[in-house]
């Protein structure tokens, strides 16, 4: 058989020595790809919501049912959680597993309290008479911002599970790439619910 | 109890149809005979361990490449049930609800379920190899996107047996496919079979772009990549900004059906135009997502079998990215009468018919390579000589129905649904057939035989004239898509049966293509590792290509470099000797992704047919075997010097 001209990539200085690249910096690329979708996603999201915005069809509207100080209050948690969850990248990047656990914990706690009170808002909005089946508008708010809880809730599930990787195996490479991933997932949906705050709660109040 | 029984039974099956109690007895039997074979054999630790669990590129292209073939069985079955039914006027060979559900069947398995896996089959046996790499960049993941498509495949094509097919056409238009209209599980099979492996699509997407930014060989610049790669890579970039858009218009119309939602329906305040322009929005990049890796292959071959460069390669590249960007500008050509105005009309006919100046580039660009050329002729090349012609008309046609005044003619009418079939058969169906003959030396390491193989191109390729040219005609005189049967008095019936004769043609072409492919493992001729005099990195390994691909990764300074090296070799110059061997590192098996996406396929049935419980363990499911990934550190190891040494040795005394 022949062969092309073959000369180990290590000898060249490309690479590692069995020839890949680093492979948590592939997938730590691989997520911001990802990222990509998913802001797509959102946008079209976005952009449904944007349609049906006055498609209130006669029912209840947002300006009527709309509490701000819940909203506001789950938007300071959710940026506050985005800082800690910074903090905890930097006790990782000092070596510091029981700070990177801590911080870990402590954006984990801040983002159930934020889960918590979006599921109370929605309970009291249908309770009002505005549930997802009862108008365009609903529909599109129920499901915009609801995929964004869906968001941050499966994020709650992944660092919980990144806790229990990192007590059981410490700082390494691979974890330190999961660390990375999940903190920028995280910051994602901060900024993502910087928009819903904007365009779903404060456009439709003001 | 027997009652119960029968009657959940008699709203479970389909049930009334003789064609599909016939299809019933088919599946029974097929699956009884796999079983049994398998059993019979002691093939079952085999097929999980080499074949399920498999996270090898090859492996999973192959099984794509089946499992596509199979489904253009079943969506050529669909199309010759509908040919049937036209070929005479007032025939009841059909009901009206059967032709309904056929026609959508055919169009989603054709384009979701034949030619994306077809497409993706090729990304996976081609990609690695012809850029040097030992695999894609996350080979589990790409085992996950595998079995996500095959899972979804499944789901859908099981409703023509339990439930009932949806039947509102191949994008499901709302307000037709909301609950009010139907009712049935057709729709949810319809939303879920194509969700699930729609999520396959977005992680190959990502998969293969990161694999061709990152995993090229040394050298290789990203203006140095073969043509099929470049064709990749636009085809993945735009599967990732469009896929996401297909994933919310569904989620949302089964937000309409499962929770009562108002997104698209008539009443709430509901738009359901609004669905039509999303799901155009993924729909008309789709077709340049297919399309593009197409003009890959063409490229590849043109180049192979005129022993020339490639001419125009910059503009090629060019070309195929300007393809990709323009894709997501031209939705709205699809529903000019839906009444946007004539300023939104014009833009999108404009964007229209820019993409053909691109297209043209190519065209030329591969004229140009065969002009001078040492042309030779084999099966790969006679499908890109028959793809050029075929592909100018198609596109020609794309032309006309862009002028937006003169679509409120044509539009919906044969003449659309000529020109469609135009541009998916004559640029994907044969560019894909292409590059299966091309690379299927290298992929089975043995050949194919080629007499058979010209029957078959000459059935398909008559036959594709047959049944479409008198399309174009019919619609102009007045014949529009959908209908199930017409009248005597129309004087359509000559040039509808000459249509059903032509897909009968294409259908005994294909019957040629398996009968080739039997008689080729029959009658076991091996290939050589250089089949075709090739030009790129794919054709300097040994056919079938061995676990690892590249004993040492090849260094590239040039494009063709194999080329490039077979010239210097006459010349005298001979390459340096290869490095050192060196252990190789793997990515080992695992279970996890076919375990994952059967919960896939057990969470859509449990929403398809409103079973919450089973929705939710089906879920469950799919998170714990998230979880069991996650927390599996020992997922590669290393090949040892000795072996790779081995399996050389025999490959090098096997290709002779």
């Amino acid at each position: 058989m022949a062969h092309a001209n073959h000369t180990s990539s290590a000898a060249h200085g490309h690479g590692h020595d069995d020839g890949h690249h680093d492979p948590e910096a592939l997938r730590m690329m691989g997520f911001w790809i990802f990222l990509i979708t998913d802001c797509i996603l959102f946008g079209t999201l976005f952009a449904t919501f944007a349609v049906l915005h006055g498609s209130t069809a006669g029912g209840p509207t947002p300006s009527e049912l709309f509490e701000m100080g819940g909203v506001i209050a789950e938007t300071f948690i959710l940026l506050t959680s985005s800082f800690t969850s910074g903090l905890a990248v930097l006790s990782m990047n000092r070596g510091d597993r029981k700070g990177l656990i801590g911080w870990l914990a402590v954006t984990a706690l801040l983002g159930a309290a934020f889960i918590g009170l979006e599921v109370t808002e929605f309970v009291k909005l249908v309770d009002e008479g505005a549930a997802i089946s009862t108008s365009a508008f609903w529909s599109a708010f129920f499901t915009l911002v609801g995929t964004h809880g869906l968001h941050v809730s499966l994020g709650l599930v992944w660092m919980i599970s990144i806790m229990l990787q990192l007590r059981k195996r410490g700082i390494t490479p691979v974890t330190r790439r999961k660390v990375g991933i999940v903190s920028l997932y995280w910051h994602f949906l901060d900024v993502v619910w910087i928009f819903v705050f904007t365009i779903v709660y404060l456009m439709e109040v003001m | 109890m027997w009652d119960n029984i029968k009657d959940f039974a008699s709203e479970f099956f389909v049930t009334g149809d003789p064609l599909i109690y016939g299809a019933d007895v088919a599946i029974v039997l097929t699956v009884v005979a796999i079983v049994s074979a398998l059993t019979y054999f002691k093939k079952w630790k085999w097929l999980w361990r080499e074949w399920l669990t498999t996270v090898d590129h090859k492996r999973i292209g192959i099984m794509y490449v089946i499992a596509s073939l199979l489904m253009l069985f079943r969506g050529g079955v669909d199309a010759l049930l509908m040919r049937t039914q036209l070929a005479m006027p007032e025939l009841d060979f059909l009901e009206p609800e059967h032709y309904n559900a056929i026609f959508t069947t055919h169009g989603v398995i054709m384009i979701l379920f034949m030619a994306m896996p077809l497409m993706f089959g090729l990304f996976n046996l081609v990609v690695p190899l012809q850029i040097g790499a030992r695999d894609v960049a996350y080979p589990f993941l790409n085992s996950v996107s595998f079995w996500l498509f095959f899972m979804g495949a499944m789901l859908f094509n099981m409703s023509f047996v339990i439930g009932g097919s949806p039947d509102a056409g191949w994008l499901s238009y709302p307000p037709l496919s909301e609950t009010m209209f139907s009712p049935g599980p057709g729709q949810d099979f319809y939303i879920w079979g194509i969700q699930i492996s729609g999520i396959g699509s977005l992680m190959t997407g990502i998969n293969f772009i990161v694999t061709i930014l990152k995993m090229r060989a040394p050298g290789m610049r990203l203006m140095k990549m073969p043509m099929f790669t470049w064709s990749t890579l636009s085809s993945c970039l735009t599967i990732i900004l469009a896929f996401p858009i297909l994933t919310v218009t569904l989620a949302l119309l089964f937000i309409d059906r499962y929770l009562g939602a108002h997104f698209f329906t008539l009443d709430g305040g509901g738009n359901p135009m609004m669905y039509i322009n999303l799901i155009w929005m993924w729909g008309h990049p789709e077709v340049y997502i297919v399309v593009l890796p197409a003009f890959g292959i063409f490229s590849e071959i043109v180049a192979t079998f005129s022993k020339k460069r490639l001419f125009g390669y910059k503009s090629m590249v060019f070309a195929l990215m300007s393809i990709s960007f323009f894709s997501f500008f031209t939705w709205a050509h699809h529903f000019f009468t839906m009444g946007s105005g004539a300023n939104v009309n014009a833009f999108f006919a404009v964007t229209t018919m820019l993409i053909a100046i691109p297209t043209g580039v190519k065209v030329f660009n591969w004229l140009f390579t065969m002009y001078r050329g040492r042309l030779s002729f084999p099966t790969p090349m006679m499908w890109t000589i028959a793809f050029i012609p075929c592909f100018v008309v198609g596109g020609m046609t794309g032309v006309l129905l862009s002028v937006a005044p003169a679509d409120f003619q044509f539009h919906n009418s044969y003449f659309l649904i000529a020109h469609f079939h135009q541009v998916l058969i004559g640029g994907v169906a044969f560019g894909f057939f292409a590059g299966l003959y091309y690379w299927w030396p290298k992929v089975f390491g043995f050949t194919l035989h080629e007499g058979i193989g010209k029957w078959a191109f000459w059935f398909w390729n008559i036959g594709f004239y047959v049944c479409f040219m008198p399309q174009y005609v019919l619609g102009l005189m007045g014949m529009t898509r959908r209908m199930n049967t017409y009248g005597w008095d129309r004087g359509w019936w000559e040039l509808n049966l000459t249509s059903t004769i032509g897909g009968f043609l294409m259908g005994i072409g294909f019957l040629f293509q398996v009968w080739q492919i039997l008689h080729s493992i029959k009658f076991f001729k091996k290939a050589p590792a250089d089949p075709w005099n090739g030009r790129t990195l794919e054709w300097t390994i040994p056919s079938p290509a061995p676990l690892y691909n590249f004993a040492t990764l090849p260094r590239v300074s040039e494009r063709d470099p194999f080329w490039e090296e077979k010239q210097r070799r006459e010349k005298g110059i001979l390459p340096p000797p290869p490095p050192p061997l060196e252990p190789i590192h793997m990515p080992r098996n695992s279970g996890v992704p076919f375990v994952m996406s059967a919960f896939w396929f057990v969470a859509g049935f449990g929403f398809v047919e409103h079973w919450t419980w089973m929705a939710i363990a089906g879920l469950v499911g799919v998170a714990a075997s998230m979880m069991v990934h996650s927390f599996n550190y020992n997922t590669d190891y290393y090949i040892p010097v000795d072996e790779i040494k081995r399996t050389e040795a025999a490959a090098a005394k096997g290709a002779v």
